[in-house]
């Protein structure tokens, strides 16, 4: 390539020629990203740019917007379904993290001390998260079937009386959990299963020689040895399970009586049944913010202790 | 298992030992469980006889509980689907269906429109892959080896999608897919409205990039010297090296699109464009619950059969990310 011809070319001609390579370079470079940056710029950078100055507009997509600033907000404030989902949305959280937090990592223990059938336990726990979500919702929704679903029927083998589950609001909020943690617990099982399997045998030994009983090796060594994988995973599932939809939408309508009406199914319902997309948006930016926090909080942990 | 055993156990190694040969010369010794890798419970302790009893008692709780918990569902649905309605509504439930019979299942195909739906979501996944694959692939190319200016801010606004939340963007994104900035492209109901927003995809650009990082200089220079352009490097040196991490990115890719629900619900409301999660949930409601349940198994088959064949790539997949934040 050119590189040979510089030395002959003397003092004059080498800068040119090293600007004329910097700008070959980069065309190149862009070249190769350009198709990357429309997709990011259309599909990710200008939406979110839009989310928030949509929140501050009137459009019905006919006239020029109209700024109306703090309108949208007024709106889906006063709305009697705002509070029921915000506090849904975040007893939702907290019990799928009751759940969908303390099952994998405490399953992920047993799991790793296992020496039998441990290929078949890892596939069978990611089975359901592999299923495509939706046949996961309706297939529990027709086992929460008061009259002939699965649970009932269960239920009535050991002489139990049956429940309500999605029909009933004191049942409705935790049958959503359920499936949830079903559908998801797989994943985060082996990624803790992964994190178990790197700590170092030496240290398990050590505490042994101290006289650390199971229960305080797993407290003393296991724990904070996965601290940041546990950390990590946690602020990742509250921003996960925050944005929950698909079950509510599929499986009870944000009913019985707002029962379980999250915050993005709000805001879908703004969107798409009320006709009020700006206040759709308007909600849509109070969950970022809120999201935003717990992914700062990410972004510090990981870059922290990224070794 | 409690602490109090373990003292002892390490005080008094050399008698437990000698006990172990005595009992050897009474009768075959029994396989001893594999203590290869150490863990949190003693290797020690886990070969007496106390540990193997309740080690083996915990090894059938946790496989009879998870094959409850994940298998018997499934196997609930499959035979499900081979009921009659009288026979999902029997009180006690029949264990196995009373006639064996692939109805159910064909009502489904037919009814649902299952084939179209299908071909719809199988259109949807392998475009979002090819051009995933084309345009994440080029981008992590140039950002990690090209090295242009402005790469690292780029980079950083690629990877700061991962921070936000999807569901939050879905509006604007949709307004922008039903009439797009300059062009004034209507996406909706075409398969451009997943091919595209799924090429934008901050996690494979990471997963790629740091890959591509790896890849030693001295080899893409060896390259550069035979006269190979930037071009020709990433498809006869890059891509050829980088086989696993395509794979993870492939499979990755192809999975999302199959499970995503809401973004297709919004985006493709045609009938005949659905996607099969978005097909059978619109329908769900006005079918019997057997031809509904055989919808489902159908819709799972192709996920199970790819988790089926690529069972390390997924995991590999999922481990990759996560570890290293």
């Amino acid at each position: 390539m050119t590189t040979a011809s510089i030395p002959a070319a003397g003092g004059r001609r080498r800068q040119p020629t090293k600007l004329r390579r910097a700008v070959r370079r980069n065309v190149t470079a862009y070249g190769f990203l350009c198709g990357a940056l429309i997709c990011f710029a259309f599909f990710s950078w200008y939406p979110m740019v839009r989310e928030v100055i949509l929140s501050f507009q009137k459009t019905n997509f006919v006239d020029p917007p109209k700024w109306v600033g703090l309108e949208n907000f007024r709106t889906v404030v006063n709305d009697p379904a705002f509070g029921p989902a915000w506090v849904n949305t975040a007893v939702f959280t907290l019990l799928a993290l009751l759940c969908g937090y303390g099952i994998p990592f405490v399953t992920a223990i047993v799991l790793n001390e296992l020496r039998h059938a441990r290929a078949y336990l890892r596939f069978v726990v990611y089975l359901p998260v592999m299923l495509p979500p939706a046949v996961s919702v309706l297939l529990f929704q027709w086992f929460y079937n008061p009259d002939y679903g699965l649970f009932n029927q269960v239920l009535d083998l050991f002489h139990l009386p049956g429940l309500q589950w999605l029909n009933s609001t004191s049942t409705a909020l935790i049958s959503l959990v359920i499936v949830s943690t079903w559908m998801n617990m797989g994943s985060g099982t082996l990624i803790y299963l992964a994190a178990l399997q790197t700590i170092p045998s030496e240290l398990y030994e050590a505490a042994e020689l101290d006289g650390a009983g199971l229960f305080k090796r797993i407290w003393h060594v296991t724990i904070p040895q996965t601290k940041l994988i546990l950390l990590v995973m946690l602020l990742l599932q509250i921003v996960a399970t925050m944005q929950v939809f698909i079950e509510p939408y599929l499986l009870t309508g944000g009913g019985p009586e707002n029962a379980t009406v999250s915050v993005v199914y709000l805001m879908y319902q703004y969107a798409f049944n009320f006709g009020n997309l700006n206040a759709g948006n308007a909600l849509g930016l109070m969950l970022m913010i809120v999201l935003m926090v717990f992914s700062a909080i990410y972004l510090r942990v990981s870059r922290d202790n990224t070794v | 298992m409690s602490n109090i055993t373990v003292m002892p156990d390490r005080s008094a190694g050399a008698p437990a030992t000698s006990a172990r040969h005595e009992r050897r010369g009474q009768r075959r010794p029994r396989k001893p469980i594999n203590t290869q890798f150490r863990t949190a419970v003693s290797p020690h302790q886990l070969n007496t006889t106390r540990g193997r009893i309740i080690y083996w008692i915990v090894l059938v709780i946790v496989v009879v509980s998870f094959t409850a918990a994940f298998v018997f569902p499934l196997y609930w649905m499959i035979t499900g689907a081979m009921k009659s309605t009288e026979e999902l509504n029997a009180i006690p439930p029949t264990f196995l269906p009373s006639h064996f019979s692939l109805d159910g299942y064909l009502q489904a195909w037919d009814l649902l429109g299952l084939g179209t739906l299908l071909g719809n979501t199988a259109l949807y996944a392998g475009g979002a892959w090819l051009l995933t694959l084309a345009v994440d692939v080029s981008a992590a190319y140039a950002l990690s080896k090209l090295r242009p200016a402005l790469g690292k801010v780029v980079l950083a606004l690629m990877l700061s999608t991962l921070m936000i939340p999807p569901m939050v963007i879905m509006l604007p994104a949709y307004l922008t897919v039903k009439d797009v900035p300059f062009f004034h492209w209507n996406l909706l109901n075409t398969p451009w409205a997943i091919w595209l927003p799924a090429a934008a995809n901050g996690f494979n650009v990471f997963l790629l990039k740091r890959f591509f990082d790896s890849i030693p200089r001295e080899l893409l220079e060896a390259a550069e010297i035979d006269g190979a352009s930037p071009g020709r490097i990433l498809w006869s040196v890059v891509i050829p090296i980088s086989r696993p991490i395509l794979g993870v990115v492939s499979i990755l890719t192809v999975v999302n699109v199959w499970r995503d629900f809401v973004w297709p619900l919004l985006v493709l409301p045609d009938s005949d464009k659905m996607s099969v999660s978005i097909g059978i949930a619109s329908l769900s409601s006005q079918m019997p619950q057997n031809v509904l349940v055989a919808s489902l198994v159908i819709a799972s088959i192709p996920t199970i059969v790819v988790f089926f064949l690529f069972q390390r790539h997924i995991m590999a997949g999922l481990t990759a990310g996560s570890l290293k934040g």
